[in-house]
Formats: C-alpha cells, structure tokens, sequence
C-alpha cells in the first residue's frame, strides 16, 4: 500500500496579540510585531505528520507571501515536512480570499503534475484575516471534496481511498466518508502538536525551499490574482469608537470587601428590574421558610 | 487569509474603482438570507439577519428573500412562514431527500443554482460551522466577494453596495469592506452580534417551492453517523450570564471560583485566548475575536485586563461588570461597573452574596429569543 502524498497550506500571519493601535493616528504599529506561523496551522500539519507516522507518504507545505514568509515553512520542515514551496510573486499584492484561493488552488495543481495529491490539509483560519475562506475556496476550485473543522480521522484507507472523517459542528459531531482526493481544515485543539527536535531544525535549516513565482505556480490569468481578482475592496479602515465613559468603580476599604460586593449587586440590580423583582420575591419567600421553620 | 490589511494601495485602489459599475449588476436585485435548521430547528442567527436584511432592502427599495431548503416535511412550512414573520417578503423553498443533515455538495449546489435563477443582490450567512462552509464554496463557485464576521452591514450611498464592516487585525481596527462589480455582494454575521427582530405573526409573504435537481448517488460525502455533543457543551453565545475569568486568574485552579459564580447565577464560564492557550479552559469557551461573540445580559469579566481581541466579543453585552488589580486596565473602559481589586480574593464573595438570594439564582430565563 502507497503512503499518501498530502500538501498542507499554512500562512505566515503578524502575531495579532502583540499588534497595537497609534493612539492618536489610529493606524496599525507594525514595527516589531513578530511574524509566526499561523497557530491553526500547527493542527494541520500535525494532523498530516500523525498520517505520515501511520501510513508512510510525503508532506509538502505551501505557502503564499512575501519572502520571508520562508520562515513559516522553515518551521514547517522543522516539525517533519519533507518538502516546502514558496509561492511568492508581487502580483499576489493584494489578494482577498477568493484570488488566494485561486492562486493556492493553481499551486496544488502544479505539484499534482509531480505527484497526484490524496489530501489537502489547512488550518480552519488564520488569526490576521479569521475568515476560514481560503481552505474551502481552494478545494471548490481543486474539485476536491470538502471536510471542513475536521476533529478527528478515524479511517483512511489508501486502497479503496476511503475517508472517514469527524466534522465539528455546535450541535454535535458528525461522522462523514468521503473519497480521496478531499481537502481538510483542521479544528483546534485536536491534538497536542510535537516539539522539532535539534537535528530536525538543523535539517530544516538547510533544507532548500522551492520559491515559485506566478509563471512557476502556473498561473497565466492576471486578471484571477491580485487586486484584480479580489472583488472585495478595503474601503474604508477605523479604530474602533470607544465607550466616552468609563466604568464606574466602586470605592472599597480593603478591610471590608464584602461592602463593595453588596453595592455591586445593588447597581447590577438597578439595571436589571426584572431580576430585582425576582430576588425580592425569593427574599420573601426565604423569610416565610424561615419563619415557619 | 486577509482581505483587507489596509494597505494604503488597496484604498487607492478602492477609489479608482468606484465610478465603474457594470450595468448587468443592475438585474441583481433583493436581500437574500440563507435560513440555517437543523433537527432542533432553525439557528436564531438567521432570524438576527433576517431582521438586517429588512433595514437594508427598506433603503434599496427591494424584497427579502429567505432560502429554507431541508427533507420535505411540516417544518420546513413552519420555517418559511417564521421567516415571513422575521421579515421575509419571499420564501425559496427547497424540499428534497438528499437534504436531510448538512453536506457541503448539495446544499452548495442548490443555493448557487438558486442565485443563478433569482440573482439577489446580497446573500447574508451565518458565521456558524455550517454558514462559514458553504458560504466560502459559494462565493468561489459564483467568482464572488464574501466578507467574512460582519459587525455592521449598511448600504454605502454613493455605490448603493453592501458595506460589511468588520474587525481586523485581531480587532485593533475595523475596515468597511465592499465588493462593487460583482453580484451578489455576500456576508457572513456571527450569532448575537445583531438583535433580534420582533416577530409579527401577520405578516404577509410568498412561499415559492423551488425544484433543484439533486441524486444522492451523485453525492460522494454521506453523513455516517450523527453524534450529539455531551458533557462539557454549551452555547455561550446564548447564554444570558457569563462568568469570564483571563490571566489575572493566576492558575486553573482558580476557575473553580468562577464556576461557583455561574452556577450561582444560572451562568456559564468563558474565559479569555491567554487562559485558553495557558491550557486552563476548554476551547469552546473562548469569547473574543478568536472565540466566540456574545452579548449577555450580565458579563462579568474576572482577572482579564481587556484585549482588543477579547472586547470585541463581549463589548456589546448589556451590562459589563469588572474586576482586576490595574486600574488602568482596558477592561474598564468598556465596562459599566468595576472593582480595583484580585479577582481571586473576590469572586468568593460575590459567590456568597449571590447564594445569599442577593441575587436570584433563577436569573437566567431559558430560551432563545433574549429581548435585542
């Protein structure tokens, strides 16, 4: 039985916990936010890479951007990946999700000709951008079927090229099969990633990285990529409108805590009549029991 | 992945488009909303959009048109004349087999045919694991925009598009997001971020049954089994008190006293990214850009200092009550009553009061429809 060969698309996103807003120009301080591998990615590949560990095969990971987005796939290759393209090219500029799809999507058929694909693993968002498009753009427009917040992958069996997969939703799981070739995204916290161990961060960094630009990523269409081919534009961007007032806080003593907690519940119950009118009815019916006790 | 980093040339670019608008856009009309049911009935967000798309077909002067697709039975009746009283003019009723459970292919390909048929102007999705789904393969089918977690949706006056505006950057800034030449412009809207509209039972619409062409042997993806959640599953989403506790916490252990707290008040936990990725709470209670959005009644936010990305999850709850050592700590700025003090020493004694019948232990009505 034949390993599956399986690409996972990952992102090199600004690390959105440390990016702040000028105060007084609103705009976004970028200076010395750290560039990381988007966190939900690191469930992707470890989902792919617990595959890999079963049933043998081959992990490509894609990325688009700049070029130091290479520092994500480094960290890719450090985990176990075995090959990492780059696709990198300033027509991307630009792009919304649809021309990444498009040009992630273009990618993938590019290294299909290499080798037929079986599985497209990607996280189920990224943390700068949050829509969780991209992954289900690309398998539409690869004609793969679509998994989406997988959580768990019982069965893959590369003989018959079955797949059983459990998709998360709110109400409960639901426990689908599908046919190789599909496309994954990956919930979070489904399992505990690995740690690169030293001489795989070595390898990592000198293994070479493919870096295809848009001729290489075969992509002929300009008008599919790039500000061209996002029909979404940014029209406009704004901090967001602060509350005029603050809190109001309330004036304790440090040896009676107990008295801000009473007037704390006496302001929330202001605010809230109908739960006034029930607490008072309880404190009745507390001293009738009370009473007859 | 972003569509909108704000980078000076996308502006530019945004406005040397603008002018241009293709005439054929002009046989897109009415204000589509995708009616997400399930066996439990349908989510509440589609009633919430169902209310959005009112105000903004009132200002284009054009229809609401409500998808109600599912197994052909009673409900999906009962659905469609729910939509009409949430503010539907039309019903596009889809009843077929195939239908029974959420599978990509055939829900995909039954909205996109009914886009192609109808061509609404806007089509409005959920931002659930089912609306996020489908409304991604749609929108690529149909070469599309899609803009993802919309907090406001209004009509630009001088494109007459959808301006969907949305946080980005983790919620340090919001950008207005349009999609001028392409129909139909589309969006998805978290659960609770619109109030929900009243419902009048008199109200008048179409019930229209669409045939769309679907064979289960045609399907490749079969839902083998359904398995409902158990245990440790809530909505916080509709949850009408909300205990949340962040760093300020200072371990796991210390989210017992915010348990105790909820459960005093018929609430639930929630908690922030820092203690969700410190490990000391289960993922789904994350509330914030990265978690969920919520608008209880009652938020009473214990040890987090108040992150953009957390505030932009729980800013628009009705009343905001804090807790935390710095009184220069964000949280204060959103919410309406604080305490300068530890949490941890704290929330005990809240406890106690609420248990001394201070506060009802039976504030929390259950049910769906929480007045906006």
């Amino acid at each position: 039985m034949r390993g599956p060969n399986i690409v996972v698309c990952v992102k090199q996103v600004p690390d959105s916990a440390q990016i702040r807003v000028h105060p007084v120009t609103g705009t976004i301080m970028r200076q010395g936010v750290p560039a990381v591998l988007n966190p939900y990615d690191l469930f992707a590949l470890e989902e792919a890479l617990r595959i890999k560990d079963r049933l043998g095969g081959r992990i490509v990971a894609l990325c688009m951007g700049p070029p130091q987005a290479e520092a994500a796939l480094r960290k890719a290759l450090s985990l176990g990946v075995d090959d990492a393209v780059l696709v990198s090219d300033r027509a991307f500029a630009g792009s919304d999700t649809l021309a990444t799809s498009f040009a992630l999507a273009n990618a993938i058929r590019r290294l299909s000709e290499e080798k037929p694909i079986d599985l497209v693993f990607t996280g189920k968002q990224t943390i700068d951008g949050d829509t969780g498009q991209v992954g289900p753009g690309v398998a539409k427009r690869l004609g793969m079927h679509l998994l989406s917040y997988v959580c768990r992958i019982p069965i893959l069996d590369m003989d018959s090229g079955t797949i059983v997969a459990h998709r998360w939703t709110e109400r409960g799981v639901q426990v689908l099969t599908s046919r190789l070739p599909c496309l994954i995204t990956v919930l979070e916290g489904t399992s505990q990633g690995r740690f690169a161990s030293l001489p795989e961060m070595i390898r990592a960094a000198r293994q070479p990285i493919r870096v295809w630009d848009r001729k290489a990523a075969g992509i002929e269409d300009l008008t599919k990529i790039g500000l061209k081919g996002s029909p979404t534009v940014v029209g406009k961007v704004f901090a967001p409108s602060r509350r005029s007032e603050r809190a109001e806080c309330i004036e304790w003593e440090p040896d009676h805590p107990e008295t801000a907690v009473a007037l704390l519940w006496e302001k929330v119950l202001a605010r809230q009549p109908e739960w006034a009118a029930m607490a008072s009815a309880d404190a009745r019916k507390d001293g009738e029991e009370a009473r007859s006790e | 992945m972003s569509e909108a980093e704000g980078k000076p040339a996308e502006k530019k670019g945004a406005a040397r488009r603008k002018p241009t608008f293709d005439p054929r856009l002009a046989e897109y009309r009415g204000v589509w909303v995708f009616v997400e049911r399930d066996l439990s009935g349908v989510h509440p967000v589609s009633w919430e959009l169902l209310g959005a798309a009112r105000r903004l077909a009132d200002q284009l002067g054009s229809e609401v048109g409500a998808v109600v697709a599912g197994v052909p039975e009673e409900a999906l009746d009962v659905d469609s004349r729910e939509a009409i009283a949430y503010g539907a003019d039309v019903v596009y009723q889809v009843g077929h087999p195939v239908l029974a459970g959420y599978r990509n292919e055939p829900y995909s390909k039954l909205l996109c045919e009914l886009v192609k048929r109808h061509k609404p102007e806007i089509l409005l999705l959920g931002a659930t694991s089912l609306g996020r789904d489908l409304a991604s393969s749609v929108a690529t089918t149909l070469e599309t925009g899609l803009t993802a977690d919309c907090t406001e949706l209004a009509i630009d006056r001088e494109s007459r598009a959808l301006a969907a505006t949305r946080p980005t950057f983790g919620g340090n800034l919001l950008c207005t997001i349009l999609t001028l030449n392409y129909r139909p412009q589309m969006a998805t809207v978290r659960p609770r971020v619109l109030p929900s509209p009243a419902k009048v039972r008199d109200r008048s619409g179409q019930i229209r049954k669409e045939e769309i062409e679907l064979h289960e042997e045609e399907i490749v993806t079969k839902i083998a089994q359904f398995l409902p959640h158990v245990g440790d599953q809530v909505d916080l989403a509709l949850s009408e008190v909300i205990v949340a506790g962040g760093k300020g916490l200072q371990k796991a252990a210390n989210f017992a006293l915010l348990e105790d707290l909820a459960l005093a008040l018929g609430g639930e936990v929630g908690a922030t990214r820092a203690a969700v990725q410190a490990g000391w709470i289960d993922p789904q209670r994350q509330i914030g850009q990265t978690g969920k959005t919520v608008r209880p009644k009652l938020y009473i936010a214990a040890g987090i200092s108040g992150a953009i990305q957390h505030r932009v999850g729980m800013e628009s709850s009705d009343l905001i009550v804090a807790i935390n050592t710095d009184p220069n700590a964000p949280i204060f700025e959103v919410a309406h009553y604080g305490i300068v003090g530890d949490a941890v020493a704290l929330l005990p004694l809240l406890t106690r009061a609420v248990r001394g019948r201070i506060l009802p232990e039976k504030a929390t009505p259950s049910g769906l429809c929480a007045s906006p």
